[in-house]
């Protein structure tokens, strides 16, 4: 059994430096991984490559980083609710891709997978399709698309353990599987840590081979961004 | 002329039965409303979901579960979650009967425009690419006409488009559309109150009208 434990987000992104290629999970501001991005700002490293489905809200999960100007690049596939974003990109400050939502997602799972590229039907005749080589299968145009990879991918899942192994909750799971596999170095926050043993093979999203740091993290948040509810 | 509800209704009306359904944000989104209880569908959320209840009550209110427009929301009975990649794979993979979406142009050949309009802030396609790319069935909640009064329904779209040769069906406040394959928009309903006439004067693409239009039914 090997012990993939590290002591807290500190210690789980130590050698994340300075432009790197990062992976952040979630989708909005659901299953993001809320201790590495705030470790992330107290280490202050700059430059960074986020790719990420979205970029966060003003002051909080990625736009926290956008604030503190360590983003140079976003690779996103919707970015909209994120004034500073807003800002630093029509000023030039910031640099951002938009990818297809699917298309992201599955750039992702290609990287991990040891598939350097793919054919997809999303943007085909659009302006995501300039430059990249189209294919006819069956009557129908596919674009050509490359993999994804990054030097640290960070997730957060619901509950782990001592191996790696990841189990997520509700709709946190959304990009987090993926990015686990694409990472050099895949960073796991999660919410309740078990020894190995604990959690059932048959339930597990994420095998820990994906996986080098886990730790248990503390003070979530779990921010909602649209509070939609009926009376009760 | 209908308002955002009544082209909500319209399009519930083309629910059948069995069907797996993805609703983007907007007016797609109150068609949920109107799906008869009688039918058994099933609601897909993008980021990873089959079987997208209605909101939750405050009691009930999760963080872990939201929609594609990050709204708080329940699931049904017998829901599945998945990731984003698989999620876009049942998309891509032809296994979602209709994608119902709103749109800001379409063209005559079925071109959709609905993501970017340059010189304003850029948010993303989010999934809309994907969804136009690859579902079986598009169906499309859109207004007819700008605020100023300038048809949406064109030759060809003026906006950068998010995908070509892709909606089936248009629901506007004025009228239900067939976009044809050989290209066109084939008149098949009027909105209650509304002239042939003002659909002519509205649509700048090519209208095709055959034999009677009727009122639409509700």
């Amino acid at each position: 059994m090997i012990n993939k434990v590290v002591s807290g987000a500190d210690q789980a992104v130590h050698d994340v430096t300075n432009n790197s290629t990062l992976m952040l999970g979630g989708f909005g501001v659901c299953g993001i991984p809320e201790n590495c991005i705030q470790a992330l700002l107290k280490k202050g490293v700059k430059g960074l490559t986020c790719i990420s489905n979205n970029a966060g809200v003003d002051d909080f999960g990625i736009g926290l980083l956008l604030k503190t100007r360590q983003v140079r690049k976003m690779i996103s596939s919707y970015v909209g609710e994120n004034a500073e974003f807003e800002r630093q990109l029509l000023s030039g400050e910031l640099e951002v891709e938009l990818i297809p939502q699917g298309t992201l997602a599955e750039r992702i799972r290609a990287g991990g997978a040891g598939i350097p590229a793919f054919y997809t039907p999303a943007g085909v005749g659009t302006e995501v399709a300039e430059g990249k080589e189209v294919r006819e299968y069956e009557g129908k145009l596919y674009l050509l698309e490359q993999w994804l990879k990054a030097d640290f991918a960070i997730v957060k899942a619901w509950k782990g353990d001592t191996s790696g192994n990841l189990i997520y909750r509700g709709t946190a799971r959304n990009f987090n599987p993926m990015m686990a596999t694409a990472g050099k170095i895949t960073i796991a926050e999660v919410e309740e840590l078990l020894p190995a043993g604990e959690l059932d093979p048959n339930h597990i999203h994420t095998p820990g081979i994906y996986v080098q740091r886990i730790f248990q993290g503390s003070n979530y948040e779990k921010r909602i961004e649209q509070r939609t509810i009926i009376k009760d | 002329m209908l308002d955002k509800i009544g082209i909500a209704k319209r399009i519930a009306r083309e629910v059948r039965d069995g069907m797996y359904i993805n609703l983007g944000i907007g007016i797609p989104t109150l068609v949920a409303n109107y799906i008869p209880p009688s039918l058994n569908v099933v609601l897909q959320s993008e980021n990873g979901l089959l079987g997208i209840g209605p909101f939750p009550k405050e009691s009930e209110v999760d963080s872990d579960l939201i929609n594609a427009g990050k709204q708080t929301i329940t699931m049904v009975c017998g829901s599945a979650l998945f990731n984003s990649a698989e999620s876009f794979a049942m998309i891509r993979g032809g296994h979602v009967d209709v994608t119902i979406l709103g749109a800001m142009e379409v063209s005559q050949d079925g071109d959709i425009a609905n993501w970017k309009v340059p010189g304003k802030m850029v948010k993303g396609m989010g999934g809309a690419m994907d969804l136009v790319a690859s579902a079986k069935n598009i169906i499309v909640a859109m207004q007819h006409c700008s605020k100023e009064g300038a048809s949406k329904l064109l030759k060809e779209c003026s906006l950068p488009i998010t995908g070509i040769r892709c909606v089936k069906k248009i629901v506007s406040d004025l009228a239900v559309l067939d976009v044809l394959p050989q290209g066109g928009f084939k008149l098949i309903e009027r909105a209650p109150g509304v002239s042939i006439e003002e659909i002519k004067n509205a649509t700048q693409g090519e209208l095709i009208i055959e034999g009677e239009i009727p009122e639409m039914i509700f």
